[in-house]
């Protein structure tokens, strides 16, 4: 790992020197810009956030909206004290609101809740209003909502970085508002054709990158917008939303360090003679190629969850529960039968109609609150559904010659990734006479592995009883509210039948029956060949599991998992 | 106050290190310790608590606010008087709603008098002390979540029930948890400044020894916290002297060399394990009577500061504690 942290350092080596010009240029006017996205906790955001408010406070309001806020409270809603005490509604302003012409802080953006997003995604289409989100998220799949990003022009990664004292040393203050000319036809078509060459289909990146050009050369004292502005537009507000490699008619040079602006001005002499002879599009590819963040250019080669960016961010289902789980509003109802009273939302539905209600019940005590069962409000809670991955490891003999140990090491990397995600996993032995349930569904990494590590190999294969095992753990996941999906890792050659009797055409026979019985309850599944060739018996099994089928490419378990995750996300939409 | 008295506590020297720490320098943050049950975690954590001195406060302000820092308060907070208190000791049990933990509308007082009014919750309770949480793995995420933000900002800013309020809530972060039963989102152990690995002692002497001084406290409390008072004295002023001479304490440019390149030899995340662990050996040498910073604190502070901001490499077996000596032995011998 140690060996590993080093290349991906090195390849995001110029990130925070364009994460601090994106400060510069969104300080400028943050209006403009919809927002920034800073990923990467740490001391270095820290520093930048604090430069970045102190910049932000005299254009406008600077709000912080914590996580948990309820939608009353971002919206506005009836002021319960004040109606009680008032005997008329007040109304209270929400906080996106009071924001207006200012910034919102959006802390752990990668845990926004959909329905919060959305109520500020509206907020800024509606108004001026932009966002800073800080996105704690460490995995390529843990990101701010995509309402959100959509929304903003920059989005930095500033993870790992430890340059503090550039951040120190950072002036945000605003500089000139020179008149920029605006942006030729021809600079407009070419960027556009760049978005369209890296996969970017919205229109909102094109119109950030155009202003991102126009601020970047006031700041570099331009009149008009250079083709350096424009690569540097392209470098930071499309490079990072790329969805596909840019296609180009040579080979991309290696990212190269770019000088920031104000240094540029030494070099340009050398700059320009070579944006003589290459043409503009080229020219912007190249800067788009040379920003595309690392783990996007490892989704791309994948083609897995490129769209699923943000989306099925978290393992599991979705459910809405009203025993349980996170907060997630209320609505009129009954309690009881396990739905609890929300108690504040209820009396205040009831608030402004208490004089009216006084005066007609005669009752005129001012300590009694009159409550109709309409006013009655519930809570309401999402439970996440946690998935669980069922491995069954075919641990016979004639796996075990050839590829257990390969089926071991992509199962420990499942294990990673589920452990990242927070997800459960179980694991399932099939070998001789019979299936053993090693581990049941567990979060731990720790015995997962030791588990994996003292499973033996050798002896005849009863699929058939793996699969009745598989089933029946995903059959009882499903009762707890658990996503299963089934790994099966075996060569598809079954010979032991589920009494344990030797028999390959029997084996077979049940095999089908009990997966199919699989396919029927509608349980996601893979099947993993790990015979030393692709054989037919594996994709028939696949085929009656109405599951899909991968080869176990040699010594690349990296792809496996891969190919596991998109089995369940595709589950999950 | 009848708890079991910090220096009575058998072994876990690596736990009594790393609160003691904690307790010098706030801004390490908190303290994970990772371990079975019935290893003294909570125990140790209670028992240093008890042992501070007691803490200034503004009398009857409801967030017990430090007199001389009271700007932040969401309160009046104009009482002159000041009283004296025991360092908060807050536990968060597993089941805590979220409510309980942020605070909420004060029901009673807004329906019998239209007052909105707001009802302090844990981590009001907690400032200026210790918070903790037992089996933090277990605790639910959205409670997680809500601890993250207001460990890093050292306020709690509640907006939902139709309150709009923050108030500070600056609290040493103690959690435990056994990593067999679910691992902790990473981002909540980057909040902890220090970590330990606690274990059951296996030598016999020493199970003995736990077991004859819990049952002198169970048979006189009274007596036993007497009995232990001197010991328990000399660790107050031990922290105390620590904490008056951290200013002064030297970190010689070379040690700061070594911290980097050590961070960057085990491969930790981020900038904040230099960060800890230049603070975590300052203190530990403060706690020494030490005036400068030196290799041995380095050492003694590395695993504490750096093992659980080390990325988990699922194909190597061999724990981050291994991987940390490991590299202290290839670069300082």
């Amino acid at each position: 790992m140690n060996g590993e942290a080093e290349p991906e350092a090195a390849s995001t080596d110029s990130s925070p020197a364009d994460c601090l010009l994106t400060a510069r240029l969104f300080a400028q006017n943050p209006g403009n810009f919809g927002g920034i996205c800073l990923r990467g906790f740490g001391p270095v955001r820290d520093a930048l956030l604090e430069k970045l408010v102190s910049a932000l406070e005299p254009l406008g309001p600077v709000l912080k909206i914590p996580n948990n806020v309820d939608s009353e409270r971002l919206l506005g809603g009836i002021d319960l004290a004040a109606t009680l005490q008032g005997g008329r509604s007040v109304w209270r302003p929400g906080l996106l609101e009071t924001a207006q012409n200012g910034v919102v802080l959006l802390p752990m953006a990668e845990r926004i809740d959909e329905n919060i997003a959305a109520h500020i995604a509206q907020a800024m289409d509606i108004g001026k209003l932009s966002i800073i989100l800080l996105d704690d998220g460490m995995e390529s799949d843990e990101a701010p909502p995509t309402v959100l990003l959509e929304r903003i022009a920059f989005h930095c990664d500033l993870t790992g970085s430890r340059d503090l004292e550039a951040v120190k040393a950072l002036n945000l203050s605003c500089e000139s508002a020179a008149k920029i000319r605006a942006m030729t036809k021809k600079q407009r078509g070419a960027l556009a054709a760049t978005a369209a060459a890296s996969g970017i289909h919205s229109v909102r990146p094109l119109l950030f990158a155009e202003r991102c050009a126009t601020r970047h050369a006031a700041l570099a004292g331009h009149d008009k917008i250079a083709d350096q502005d424009l690569q540097m537009a392209v470098r930071l507000v499309l490079g990072p939303r790329a969805t596909q490699f840019p296609q180009q008619h040579e080979s991309p040079p290696p990212p190269q360090e770019e000088p920031s602006p104000p240094d540029q001005d030494s070099s340009e002499g050398e700059d320009q003679q070579n944006i003589e002879d290459i043409p503009l599009e080229d020219l912007l590819l190249e800067a788009a190629t040379a920003s595309i963040p690392p783990h996007i250019l490892d989704q791309i080669e994948g083609k897995v969850r490129q769209a699923g960016k943000g989306q099925g961010g978290r393992a599991g289902n979705k459910q809405q529960s009203t025993k349980r789980g996170r907060p997630k509003g209320t609505r009129p109802g009954v309690p009881g039968n396990g739905k609890r009273l929300a108690l504040i939302d209820t009396l205040r539905t009831a608030a402004p109609w208490q004089t009216i209600r006084r005066n007609e019940s005669g009752n005129l005590e001012p300590g009694k609150i009159h409550i109709r069962k309409s006013d009655l409000r519930v809570h309401h809670y999402e439970e996440r559904q946690e998935s669980l991955t069922i491995f069954a490891v075919d641990a016979s003999g004639s796996s075990a010659l050839s590829r257990l140990a390969e089926a071991k090491g992509a199962v420990e990397l499942m294990l990673a990734e589920a452990y990242v995600k927070r997800s459960q996993v179980a694991l399932v032995a099939f070998r001789k006479d019979g299936a053993e349930v090693l581990l049941p569904p567990t979060r731990s990494l720790t015995r997962a592995r030791r588990a994996l590590g003292a499973l033996p190999g050798g002896g005849g294969t009863p699929l058939a009883a793996g699969l009745i095992s598989a089933r029946q753990l995903a059959e009882a996941a499903r009762k707890r509210g658990q996503t299963p999906t089934i790994a099966m890792l075996t060569d598809g050659k079954g010979n032991v039948m589920l009494d344990g009797t030797a028999n390959r055409k029997g084996a077979k026979a049940e095999m089908e029956e009990v997966a199919k019985g699989i396919a029927a309850l509608g349980l996601n599944s893979i099947v993993i060949d790990i015979s030393p060739r692709p054989r037919p018996e594996a994709v028939e099994l696949a085929a009656a599991l109405r599951g899909r089928y991968l080869p176990l490419p040699r010594a690349q378990s990296a792809a496996l998992v891969a190919a596991i995750e998109s089995v369940g996300k595709e589950a999950m939409v | 106050m009848s708890g079991f008295p910090f220096s009575a506590i058998v072994g876990q020297e690596e736990m009594k290190l790393a609160l003691l720490v904690a307790a010098v320098d706030a801004r390490i943050g908190g303290v994970m310790i990772f371990g079975d049950r019935g290893t003294g975690k909570s125990t140790a954590a209670r028992a240093l608590a008890a042992t501070l001195p007691q803490i200034r406060a503004v009398d009857g302000c409801r967030f017990h606010c430090e007199p001389e820092n009271r700007d932040d308060c969401p309160d009046p907070c104009t009482s002159k008087r000041i009283r004296k208190m025991a360092v908060p000791f807050v536990d968060l049990p597993l089941g805590s709603t979220e409510d309980r933990v942020v605070g909420t509308l004060d029901l009673e007082k807004a329906l019998a008098h239209g007052e909105k009014h707001f009802e302090p919750g844990l981590l009001a309770k907690a400032h200026r002390g210790f918070l903790y949480i037992d089996e933090i793995n277990l605790l639910e995420d959205h409670v997680v979540d809500l601890l993250l933000d207001v460990a890093a900002s050292g306020e709690n800013l509640v907006e939902r029930d139709g309150l709009s309020i923050r108030h500070p809530a600056r609290f040493v972060l103690i959690g435990s948890g056994n990593p067999e039963e679910g691992e902790l989102r990473p981002q909540l152990l980057d909040r902890f400044g220090l970590s330990v690995e606690v274990k059951t002692p296996d030598d016999i002497d020493q199970r003995v020894e736990i077991m004859r001084r819990c049952d002198a406290q169970e048979r006189d409390a009274a007596k036993f916290t007497a009995k232990w008072k001197g010991e328990d004295a000399k660790v107050l002023r031990q922290i105390d002297r620590a904490k008056k001479a951290l200013p002064k304490v030297k970190t010689p440019a070379k040690i700061l060399r070594d911290t980097a390149a050590l961070c960057k030899a085990v491969g930790a995340d981020g900038l904040r394990g230099e960060l800890t662990l230049m603070r975590g050996a300052r203190a530990f040498a403060a706690l020494q009577g030490d005036v400068s910073v030196t290799l041995d604190h380095l050492k003694t502070m590395a695993p504490l500061s750096l093992r659980h901001r080390l990325r988990r490499d699922v194909l190597d077996e061999t724990g981050s504690t291994v991987r940390i000596e490991r590299a202290l032995e290839e670069l300082f011998g």
